[in-house]
């Protein structure tokens, strides 16, 4: 499964992922609740085995698909 | 029934030891000086329990996940106020390793791992409670500093902490420091008096222009309560969960011998089927709390996402079964069960805050179904 693919497994779980764009901001929606950033930095790291660390920890990283997955694709090199 | 590793059942063995023999005997002189003992505090920290989520690399143990649980169950069986030390040191401990700089572990984590520096976590405040994030204290950022103000309440340990993670309002964003008690402007005043968890020294604190190093920010401006605060809450349930379950069990083991020694009508109590009753919703009851628990505690070593709720319903269900037990077993001993002579009275008195702290259990009511209704299809 494609990194897209697998977030969107992951938010799936969470929200309905057929109401959210790849550009749409999760948070500013409200369709997540105050665990959920701690969920998705978990879900990131066991999922693609990075370390999310402080230098990463910027709301523009998280709040979109399309951010999660450049991040994801940065942190893997 | 989950199955222990040889090293976890080694580990069990070696707590229910320590406890029974260091901690179990104190547990009524530190809940009547309100005090923990300083010499069982040393033992703790020679055999290494401070340092039990510490990576070794900074000279903690490195538990794994269902050894801290089992822990801290054997712990809170012994004394909930001791157990209480081991969760907010802790949480300290997880959010600097977390979150943490590589100075800032490399010089902060050695030394909570070893003892040397008790760490207590400041969030909570007057008007700030379940609202954590309407807290005022706020942090001002000044040349390389920052300046420290407001209050802090209710914070466990605060008494004989050595270093605190304070969270306040930078830019008007919840944001973690460390907070050393010598910091000037830093006031510490003890709070006593409690219904339960008298040894947990709580304290009161006052920070009047508390002056800190840039180096002592954790993680991230903003990041404060989202991330930092919430890992270590999160640490912060599980151990209290494990701590109910232990708490129960010390009730049940209790309440089983008085059963079977305590005589009325010609017959041992436990003949009495009222009484089997409550024995059998005990037992019941405190191993499904230790399976949610152990449940959690393998999610938890296995970074699984969903841990996080699940810890979130462990302590739910362990915090109000841990209630109902010791309500139970005060009420199996009688008019002992009131008396001072014996444990039963400080078990259902330590059990009351397990409802209240790290989420009232109304906060879990809440988010769990609010999380459900959001997963459902």
């Amino acid at each position: 499964m494609r990194v897209k693919e697998k977030i969107k497994a992951f938010l799936a779980k969470h929200v309905n992922v057929n109401e959210i764009e790849d550009t749409d901001n999760i948070f500013e929606k409200g369709l997540v609740n105050s665990l959920f950033a701690m969920q998705l930095v978990m879900f990131i790291e066991k999922e693609f085995e990075v370390e999310i660390g402080n230098e990463d920890l910027d709301l523009v990283n998280f709040r979109t698909i399309n951010s999660i997955e450049n991040l994801i694709v940065r942190k893997k090199g | 029934m989950v199955k222990l590793t040889e090293m976890q059942k080694e580990l069990q063995y070696e707590f229910k030891e320590f406890v029974n023999d260091n901690v179990s005997p104190l547990a009524k002189k530190n809940d009547l000086n309100e005090v923990l003992d300083e010499s069982l505090i040393k033992k703790i920290i020679e055999k290494g329990y401070l340092g039990s989520m510490i990576p070794r690399k900074y000279d903690g143990r490195e538990f794994d996940s269902i050894s801290i649980g089992i822990l801290n169950e054997e712990m809170g069986r012994g004394c909930s106020s001791t157990r209480s030390l081991l969760t907010v040191h802790g949480m300290v401990a997880i959010a600097i390793n977390k979150w943490g700089s590589r100075e800032q572990k490399e010089y902060w984590l050695p030394k909570l791992a070893k003892g040397e520096l008790i760490g207590a976590f400041a969030l909570t405040e007057p008007t700030a409670g379940s609202d954590a994030n309407s807290m005022k204290t706020i942090a001002t950022e000044v040349g390389n500093s920052y300046i420290l103000n407001g209050e802090k309440k209710w914070i466990t340990m605060g008494q004989i902490a050595d270093v605190f993670i304070v969270f306040a309002k930078l830019n008007d964003k919840a944001t973690a420091f460390l907070l050393p008690r010598n910091t000037p402007g830093l006031t510490v005043k003890s709070m006593g008096d409690l219904l339960g968890v008298k040894a947990s020294m709580l304290a009161q604190l006052n920070l009047e222009n508390c002056i800190i190093p840039k180096e002592n920010l954790v993680g991230k401006e903003g990041i404060g309560l989202s991330h930092v605060g919430l890992f270590s809450l999160d640490y912060g349930r599980y151990t209290i969960a494990c701590g109910c379950v232990g708490l129960a069990q010390a009730c049940l083991d209790e309440s089983l011998k008085y059963c079977k020694e305590r005589i009325q009508f010609k017959v041992p109590l436990g003949n009495q089927q009222l009484i089997q009753k409550m024995i059998t919703e005990m037992t019941v009851n405190i191993q499904a709390a230790r399976l949610l628990c152990y449940n959690a505690g393998n999610l938890r070593e296995a970074s699984d996402p969903d841990s996080i709720m699940e810890t979130w319903s462990a302590k739910y269900f362990a915090s109000k079964m841990v209630n109902d037990v010791s309500s139970n077993a005060v009420q199996i001993f009688g008019a002992k069960g009131l008396s001072k002579e014996f444990s039963i009275e400080r078990y259902f008195r330590d059990a009351r805050v397990n409802e209240i702290i790290e989420g009232s259990s109304q906060i879990h009511e809440s988010l769990i179904a609010k999380n459900m209704l959001m997963c459902a299809k």
